[in-house]
């Protein structure tokens, strides 16, 4: 597979193109909607302090993902 | 007039909604839900520049008309004209954040597809300016033939153009060539085309000024300072500061019975008004100083932005019980008490994790069962030091955080799973807060808080005086008359069911009033022990010296332990049980928090007094 890494695995400060996802419909969709397009550009910002969630910059938003949820979407 | 104009304020969560629905509306607002979902409607009105009134509809956050959420399923329905109560809004002002205006404009554009004029409000124009961003919100307006107004919403700067917009005798419908394609992809595509040449970005990567903050308040151990004073800041001023108002206000209702005392002539009608109406609002009206204290530290951290920080340190301690950082809220405003608690769970998408947030908040120390702790505390340990009287009260608390968690835990594995939802948190920028809008939104609770509690709590007290009251017996002697009474009845009834608990008919009674709520057991300790005028240090010395058949003391350690941990889990609240009847929208879910949460606590309560047994003697 291509596309093995994950956002779960950024560092703080990578940037990285969306890829695919494996999410149930509803959550891929709705990750789509608030811009995690494929080919769209993610910055990892930081984790929680507790490690989760990951704050992630798309699009100019802010938005915190849960580290299982990160790791089903991959990179290009 | 009924053509007064409608219309739909519709905008993706923290776009300022709330605060541009204030600016329009001011205190001509009305807060409701919608019947059979739990998602609140507001409604309000304003005026135009022709001095024209109109309506708006302050429709839940949605990040499209895709529903996901119940709060999406309402703003779908009620902007296609589907839902029967609220009528097909006229026009819909839609609301953008100039930051993110690709993917805000993902339900604008839906919005737009729906056959209604529209007029686009772009917010946060100063915040964007900061980050280098400049919109040409002429050309956007010239694109899509609809009113297209910079706004920053909080300053009340477009407010102007937006009254001049509004005002217009005929509302354009937008030129925009409905997205056919579901694929988010092929609509951002569409977008893209539209904003092209719209949307100015100074290249420099420029650090925010939310992350100069973020630094300091998520920081791993920072941000846990941060958010340790501000929890403790809160409960300082509900337990200690809240005390002079709850005084005040305490005495105030005292003062107004002796007045009605002083005026009228002995008898049952004085005793309903005194006890029964001034003492039932009195005993509502004391908590409301918590609600307000309580609703101003919520309203500045998700004003300023902080609230989503807090989510997000949270939501690893909470996630694995199976409630996400949002829960967090809730739970610690039911520490004051569970009505503003459940309240709170407004904010939650998922309806699963409101009903679990909701079931459990009950068990959370709320600030009623404080006297009836205090008074126990004192029986039970009569020559104990002031730290071992603090330690059993922090056990109490202890108990509830593990009660909590364990039931949540139990809620979340037993109650049907809805298809595994995405939990995403979104960061708005941090934003200096609005202390207008804090205040109306202490106003609004405060209100809610005294309506819907008060008619309960008053008439229950009603109820209660008149079943310590009659049937009337001829002795002069205010326990005998108790025992005689219908409350005193119904004590001896259920002797035989709380006697392995360890109490006895008296206590019964406390039990039962309390089911109303939980400090009206120190008052009706009092009426049972001493008569009415009672001094509360004065029924501990009665209480002390009660004893059983067999001539031991009836407030020993076991009982008293027994009877602390049947008030840490009991249901003994009503007003809970109507609000989230009213929240969950079903008898069900408020008749089962009932059952499972005094089920628990007669088990619980059972458990110590029999095992307190095989220790203590």
């Amino acid at each position: 597979m291509t596309d093995s890494r994950h956002l779960g695995q950024l560092t703080a400060g990578e940037v990285a193109a969306v890829g695919g996802m494996d999410l149930p419909e509803t959550a891929a969709g709705r990750l789509r909607e608030m811009g995690f397009l494929t080919g769209a550009s993610v910055r990892m910002v930081r984790r929680a302090p507790l490690g989760c969630p990951i704050e992630f910059e798309v699009g100019g938003a802010r938005l915190a993902l849960r580290q299982a949820d990160a790791a089903q979407i991959f990179v290009q | 007039m009924s053509s007064d104009r409608t219309f739909a304020l519709v905008g993706n969560p923290n776009t300022g909604k709330t605060t541009l629905f204030n600016a329009l509306t001011g205190l001509r607002q009305k807060v409701a839900n919608y019947p059979g979902v739990t998602v609140e409607k507001k409604v309000g009105t304003g005026r135009d520049r022709h001095g024209a009134a109109f309506t708006v509809i302050d429709l839940p956050g949605a990040y499209s008309l895709d529903a996901k959420s119940p709060d999406e399923e309402v703003t779908r329905a009620v902007l296609r004209g589907e839902r029967p109560d609220t009528p097909q809004p006229d026009a819909v002002i839609c609301l953008v954040d100039a930051v993110n205006l690709e993917r805000h404009f993902y339900l604008a554009t839906q919005v737009m597809e729906l056959g209604l004029p529209v007029i686009v409000v772009i917010n946060k124009t100063d915040e964007a300016e900061e980050r280098g961003i400049t919109i040409a919100a002429k050309r956007l307006e010239e694109r899509l033939g609809v009113s297209v107004v910079p706004m920053q919403a909080n300053e009340r700067v477009g407010m102007e153009a937006l009254q001049v917009a509004l005002s217009a005798s005929d509302l354009a419908q937008p030129q925009w060539t409905a997205v056919e394609d579901g694929d988010p992809a092929t609509r951002y595509t569409a977008i893209e085309t539209l904003l092209e040449g719209t949307v100015a970005r100074s290249e420099e990567d420029r650090q925010t000024p939310s992350d100069k903050w973020d630094r300091v308040l998520v920081h791993p151990i920072l941000g846990w300072v941060v958010l340790l004073s501000i929890v403790g800041g809160l409960f300082f001023t509900l337990f200690s500061l809240a005390g002079y108002p709850m005084d005040l206000i305490d005495g105030t209702f005292g003062w107004l019975g002796e007045q009605v005392e002083a005026r009228m002539a002995e008898g049952d009608l004085r005793a309903l008004i005194t006890e029964g109406i001034i003492g039932g609002v009195g005993g509502v009206v004391i908590f409301l100083p918590q609600i307000l204290i309580l609703f101003f530290f919520i309203g500045l951290m998700e004003n300023t932005g902080y609230l989503a920080r807090v989510s997000f340190m949270m939501d690893r301690l909470m996630s694995g019980v199976g409630l996400n950082g949002k829960a967090f809220v809730p739970v610690l405003s039911s520490y004051a008490c569970a009505i503003p608690g459940i309240m709170a769970t407004r904010t939650m998408e998922s309806a699963r994790d409101r009903l679990i947030t909701t079931l459990i908040a009950p068990i959370t120390s709320c600030s009623a069962r404080l006297p009836v702790y205090v008074m126990l505390i004192a029986l039970m340990l009569p020559v104990g030091t002031a730290g071992q009287k603090a330690l059993v009260m922090i056990g109490l608390y202890v108990l509830s955080i593990i009660g909590v968690y364990t039931f949540a835990w139990v809620f979340n594995r037993t109650l049907e799973k809805s298809e595994k939802t995405l939990m995403v948190l979104e960061l708005p920028s941090y934003q200096r807060p609005s202390w207008r809008e804090i205040t109306l939104q202490m106003y609004e609770r405060g209100k809610i808080f005294l309506r819907r509690a008060g008619t309960v709590i008053l008439g229950l007290s009603i109820v209660l005086w008149a079943m310590t009251t009659y049937p009337k017996s001829d002795s002069e002697d205010g326990s005998e008359q108790l025992a005689y009474s219908a409350a005193g009845r119904l004590g001896k009834t259920i002797e035989p069911v709380i006697e392995p608990l360890g109490y006895d008919w008296k206590m019964g009674i406390g039990l039962v009033a309390s089911f109303a709520a939980r400090e009206v057991f120190v008052s009706t300790m009092s009426i049972i022990y001493l008569g009415e005028e009672a001094e509360e240090d004065s029924v501990r010395d009665r209480m002390a010296e009660e004893t059983r058949a067999d001539g031991k003391p009836a407030y020993d350690v076991r009982t008293c332990l027994s009877l602390l941990v049947f008030y840490v889990f009991a249901m003994q609240c009503l007003s809970t049980v109507a609000v989230t009847r009213r929240e969950t929208n079903s008898w069900r879910w408020a008749i089962l928090q009932v059952v499972y949460l005094t089920g628990f606590a007669y088990l619980a309560a059972l458990a110590t007094y029999q095992i307190g047994g095989f220790f203590l003697s």
